[in-house]
């Protein structure tokens, strides 16, 4: 009877073990598919970008002639989608943290009032923010000409990511009583924001900044909108070829945005992760 | 260290209105001698932090109001220029500094010179027994060790006035009682002017040369730790800083007339209807037969160092009586009560 019944548990746990073992056989499956879905399309781009004809495939050779055909083509839009990306960072970073500073230790409707504000473009599609640029600027002939203009719409659509990711720091650490302890200690305003409040709120500007960066490096719609043919950004660039180049340039075009976006995304990640409290912070 | 640094400090007749309405202080009139240690003291919402971040620098207080260091206006000084050290209920020590560079903070804003700015620190390390730690990050201290680090940034750049919001609070009760005793040590080697806030009486009585007993925005009485204690002006300060007996009765003159018999006053007392309070700690349980008060005993709590006793029959409310932990009483017995008359206090007014 009761070596019976041990028989059957044993032969219950094995059959558990081996459904288990099916359950994540079959959920690796379906994770590595969706995976496949989303990375095949973006390697298949990144090949055709280094093949030497794609109609014919892979064997007729690997090249790196169309890159060099976009640096030569594009150059001059990579290069200035990053003079525009850092020229946001360096504006957002000049009026976004200062204003989350102050936004947070005003507190209040008032301020409640001007942060939903600035987070307003997050909700108004870029088409509609360029249409208002250019209804408001397009008078004033030479900042419509200018790389400029593109900024600033580029300003006004990355500033609520840094004034949040700013404001949440600032929340999470207290930064009303580090201020006071700083002013009992006799620093001025621009001290105390110096010493104690950017130190401390160094992960969420961080993480702020390569938002922005990445952000302004990826933009479209509003770009679109306000580029003439001399201000064209990389991602501007990138629809220009799609629709008048070779397939291989476009392809090709694309593998150099991947080297300088992904880099980007990595180190958000990273900082998103060692920013979350773990144990020993608490 | 030379003892008596700091100002003198008069609050002149501040009040605190908040924006929404709230009235968190009366008019407050105040003065504290330099050197001296005051405690304010009451339940949370009496006021006591509003007046502490007025004197501060931190509150403006409502038109009128006037805050003076040594005679010299500081109304309109903002907390930066005012010279305070302060020391917060969470410490707000800075974690992008070492603990160091914490201490060092106020000495470097003011300008002074490394070498200076070293001693300084190491003079203060040792003086708050933290050497060793200089190099610590903020983060890798215990609450205690905080606390100290705290009291030292404040202290470092000699500050004209020390401003402490609850530094204990935050800590068990056993690092508590140790840290005060140890706080106690350092106000007096330092001999600043120093204002303390707190809702825990036994820190008052602790720490304080006087204690301002505070509610619900209004001082209730200002005296030397003794004098609240034994001499409280009203109920509300009877009760806060001890447990105390409130009883009423009719007076006669030298006794007070009670349900349970007559407790006998001390010369001079008036007539009519009186309000008294007794300490528990000030009543001796006695034989029932014979005595001039007697009861039955209600309930017995043995606290450890004392029984609790409570004895009901006396008057309205049950007495509570401090007796010693061998007592042999038990619910039921009755008892006699023993009060001398000069530990029966007479109260002006009535209670709350």
């Amino acid at each position: 009877m009761k070596g019976r019944d041990a028989g059957r548990a044993v032969q219950g746990g094995r059959l558990a073990a081996i459904r288990r073992r099916l359950v994540f056989a079959g959920q690796l499956l379906f994770t590595l598919a969706v995976a496949a879905f989303l990375v095949v399309p973006a390697f298949l781009s990144i090949l055709a970008g280094v093949t030497s004809n794609y109609f014919v495939g892979i064997r007729s050779g690997v090249t790196l002639q169309w890159v060099a055909q976009v640096l030569s083509l594009y150059g001059d839009t990579i290069l200035r989608s990053l003079v525009i990306a850092l020229a946001t960072l360096a504006a957002t970073l000049v009026v976004g943290v200062p204003a989350a500073y102050a936004l947070h230790l005003r507190g209040g409707r008032l301020a409640r009032v001007i942060e939903e504000v600035i987070t307003l473009p997050l909700a108004i599609p870029g088409l509609a923010i360029a249409l208002a640029l250019l209804l408001t600027y397009g008078g004033m002939a030479e900042f419509r000409r200018s790389w400029l203009f593109i900024l600033v719409g580029h300003v006004v659509f990355t500033l609520p990511f840094m004034v949040r990711s700013v404001i949440a720091v600032l929340a999470a650490i207290d930064v009303k009583l580090l201020d006071e302890s700083a002013a009992s200690l006799g620093a001025s305003a621009w001290r105390r924001f110096r010493d104690v409040i950017v130190p401390n709120a160094r992960a969420g500007i961080l993480a702020g900044s390569l938002m922005v960066v990445t952000l302004s490096l990826g933009e479209f719609n509003l770009t679109w909108m306000l580029h003439t043919p001399l201000t064209k950004t990389l991602p501007v660039g990138l629809a220009d070829s799609y629709a008048s180049m070779r397939l291989e340039i476009a392809s090709a075009y694309t593998l150099v945005f991947f080297v300088m976006i992904v880099p980007l995304l990595v180190a958000m990640q990273w900082i998103a992760g060692r920013g979350r409290p773990d144990g020993e912070r608490g | 260290m030379n003892a008596h640094h700091g100002v003198a400090v008069s609050v002149e007749a501040c009040a605190k209105t908040f924006a929404d309405g709230t009235r968190a202080l009366e008019a407050i009139t105040l003065t504290i001698a330099r050197g001296e240690t005051v405690v304010l003291l009451g339940p949370s919402g009496c006021g006591k932090t509003t007046l502490l971040r007025i004197i501060a620098g931190l509150e403006q207080p409502d038109r009128g109001g006037r805050v003076l260091f040594d005679g010299e206006d500081v109304t309109a000084v903002p907390i930066e220029r005012r010279k305070v050290g302060m020391v917060f209920q969470n410490y707000a020590l800075f974690p992008n500094m070492n603990v160091a560079d914490n201490i060092a903070y106020g000495l470097r804003i003011r300008g002074m010179p490394r070498e200076e700015r070293d001693a300084r620190v190491a003079e203060l390390v040792k003086l708050t027994g933290i050497e060793g730690l200089e190099h610590r990050r903020i983060d890798q201290l215990s609450g205690g060790q905080r606390q100290r680090v705290a009291l030292a940034r404040a202290v470092a750049p000699r500050p004209r006035v020390l401003l402490l919001d609850e530094p204990l609070t935050a800590l068990d009760a056993a690092l508590r009682e140790r840290l005060r005793g140890e706080l106690n040590r350092l106000l007096r080697m330092l001999g600043i002017t120093t204002v303390y806030v707190t809702h825990d009486q036994a820190e008052a009585m602790v720490l304080g040369d006087r204690v301002v007993v505070m509610r619900r925005g209004a001082i209730a009485q200002v005296g030397t730790p003794r004098e609240i204690y034994f001499s409280p002006a009203n109920p509300f300060v009877a009760e806060f800083v001890g447990a105390a007996n409130i009883l009423e009765g009719h007076g006669t003159g030298d006794a007070l007339v009670l349900p349970g018999g007559r407790l006998p006053l001390a010369a001079g007392a008036r007539g009519g209807p009186l309000v008294v309070m007794i300490r528990p700690e000030a009543i001796r349980l006695v034989a029932a037969a014979g005595a001039a008060l007697a009861g039955e005993v209600e309930s017995v709590s043995f606290v450890g160092d004392r029984l609790r006793v409570t004895v009901q029959g006396i008057a309205a409310r049950a007495l509570v009586v401090d007796a010693p932990n061998t007592a042999a009483v038990k619910p039921g017995d009755r008892v006699g009560l023993a009060v001398p008359p000069e530990a029966v206090r007479v109260l002006a007014d009535a209670p709350p």
